[in-house]
């Protein structure tokens, strides 16, 4: 009450003052209210489609859209047109660069020309072995309609990998289905794929494709730091951790050598490989 | 030592503006000087605006790459880097610090706006000027009025949260929204939906408030007004004797309380238009048949 009286027996720029208080939190508000909804909606709208890859020698994402300033650098001295700038409604956070793997994947430049291009570090200039890039990680993502898995001689991922038998292997198993051909499955090795998407674009299926270029976060499990492998224990110590198994005898094949299980010890062994887990699993002593 | 005490003043000058809404700004000064020099501003302002489109459009449209990039971020003949002082400004607040080539093009930006006067890219080179000076143009024709116009101090305020929101999400946020380098990136690179945003600056300048994205809420050209105190370039209203008072100048300057002072001597003795919102576009100039105004630098004082 004494506060209002003062007001309005003292100087008249009381009034002024007042409002000009009334209106500066009014703005302010305003404004703030403004920033703190396009911060929201940065923050909430930031996550990449999982088809969307960054250009070699990005930053983690949550540091990349801080650096960026999607200036487009990068897109104009790329040589293929592979990188774009994400445009409103791609549903990438706008004016950001990316790629996609099955319309135009990487080519992986040796001089990587979109990395120096880049004026602000979102592009890591520590990269300069395109084979270190990591945009993102294949993954064979459906075996079911992969032709290899069906156990055809497709290998067309496999063959376009730059990185072959390294990023991309071919791994023999045994045709359960014919009981009497091989499988040759395309393997992805993280220790080597670049995520450049060449196996994704040149995959033969129509539509989508069987191998996909994911986020690394998305395509690799977390590594089980917890778990001990035995067999890399044994050959780091020179012997086992846990001490030689205990070796129990098997009834009826008490006079062989143990982990020999034939049943006719007698008979010659069988020609070519005789490891006990030859690729294969199941022999039906089928030959062609 | 001038001391620019416009302060108590800005509401009333402000009623005198909008008092002066006038439809058609410049008829007589074209009718005294003729079209070329009642427009001669106006023209180069275009020139430069769509020379600078220009320059960076016949890269992706003709292969002539004499500047590569956008607004944001650009490379001149392979060897001048360019960056802007906002976005350099949001991504030092979101935590990253950038290359050289980024800090070069900032200092020479920051450097040549300090010189020439922070606002000039708004007048001269910014393309959201084109989209709110017709909306400008269409409004007075219409002759609409009212609405409803924030402060002109909202963007202050606006940059201050641009800049506490990048820093508190770790990432440019307001790219996402930015009017300014969405269209300059739209035009150049492809527009998805950012015409959009465009379009709703056009009609929120012309229904609801005059000028009100340039002269009231975007924080880039707030953070360009903070470059503009020490601005080489200015206009001085150097034969504000001759004034017949006829508002062609309140009515189509885009922040028409930097007028006052200068040409009716309020808080100030000189002539010359000081305020570091004016952007020196020169359309006072250009409207005015007693040729009050002209375009000469901060130090030239003089009165005729």
């Amino acid at each position: 009450m004494s506060d209002q009286a003062d007001q309005r027996a003292g100087e008249p720029q009381a009034l002024p003052r007042r409002r000009f208080l009334k209106d500066a939190a009014g703005v302010a508000g305003g404004a703030g209210l403004l920033a703190l909804g396009v911060g929201l909606h940065a923050r909430q709208a930031g996550a990449l489609p999982a088809t969307a890859l960054r250009p070699p020698g990005a930053l983690p994402e949550a540091d990349f859209l801080a650096a960026c300033v999607r200036c487009g650098l990068c897109v104009r001295d790329c040589p293929y047109d592979t990188l774009k700038l994400a445009q409103l409604g791609d549903g990438v956070p706008v004016g950001t660069p990316c790629f996609n793997a099955r319309s135009i994947p990487c080519e992986m430049c040796e001089d990587i020309p979109c990395v120096p291009a880049c004026p602000t570090g979102a592009l890591d200039r520590a990269l300069t072995d395109i084979e270190e890039a990591r945009m993102g990680l294949a993954v064979l993502i459906d075996q079911e309609t992969c032709l290899n898995y069906l156990g055809l001689r497709c290998d067309v991922c496999y063959r376009v990998c730059p990185v072959i038998d390294k990023a991309i292997t071919l791994e023999m198993i045994h045709n359960p289905r014919s009981d009497r051909h091989a499988m040759f499955l395309p393997t992805v090795h993280s220790d080597h794929c670049t995520g450049c998407g060449k196996c994704e674009q040149a995959c033969v299926l129509p539509g989508e494709s069987a191998i996909k270029v994911l986020p690394t976060h998305l395509a690799k499990g977390s590594t089980a730091e917890h778990y001990l492998k035995g067999w890399v224990e044994r050959e780091a110590h020179g012997r086992s951790l846990i001490g030689d198994q205990v070796e129990l005898p098997v009834r009826g094949m008490e006079g062989q050598a143990y982990g020999d299980t034939r049943l006719r010890p007698d008979a010659p062994p069988p020609a070519g490989d005789t490891r006990p887990y030859a690729p294969g699993g199941l022999d039906s002593g089928w030959k062609p | 030592m001038e001391a620019v005490s416009a302060a108590p003043q800005p509401i009333s000058t402000r009623a005198t503006a909008v008092r002066a809404t006038v439809q058609r700004p410049g008829v007589d000064a074209v009718r005294e000087k003729g079209w070329w020099r009642a427009s001669k501003w106006l023209l180069a302002r275009r020139l430069t605006q769509f020379g600078i489109l220009a320059v960076f459009l016949i890269g992706p449209w003709f292969g002539v790459w004499i500047v590569k990039g956008n607004l944001s971020s650009s490379l001149t003949l392979e060897i001048l880097p360019l960056t802007d002082v906002f976005l350099l400004a949001q991504m030092l607040a979101a935590g990253q610090w950038p290359y050289r080539e980024a800090l070069l093009g900032g200092g020479i930006v920051l450097a040549f706006y300090l010189l020439v006067g922070g606002r000039t890219f708004c007048s001269w080179v910014c393309p959201v000027n084109l989209v709110t000076d017709a909306a400008a143009w269409l409004r007075r024709r219409l002759g609409l009025k009212g609405g409803k116009k924030p402060s002109a101090h909202t963007r202050y305020w606006l940059l201050a949260f641009v800049l506490v929101a990048a820093a508190v999400t770790g990432t440019l946020a307001w790219e996402w929204v930015n009017p300014v380098s969405m269209l300059h990136r739209g035009l150049i690179f492809g527009f998805g939906l950012a015409w959009g945003i465009v379009l709703a600056v056009f009609l929120y300048d012309l229904f609801i408030a005059s000028r009100g994205w340039c002269g009231h809420l975007c924080p880039m050209g707030a953070c360009y007004s903070l470059l503009g105190r020490v601005a080489l370039a200015r206009v001085s209203a150097d034969k504000r004797r001759l004034c017949d008072d006829c508002m062609d100048c309140f009515a189509v300057c885009p922040e028409p309380q930097v007028i006052r002072p200068a040409l009716k001597a309020a808080g100030q003795d000189h002539p010359l238009i000081l305020d570091p919102n004016c952007t020196t576009c020169g359309r006072c100039v250009d409207v005015c048949s007693k040729d009050v105004f002209r375009i000469t630098t901060r130090f030239d004082r003089s009165e005729s």
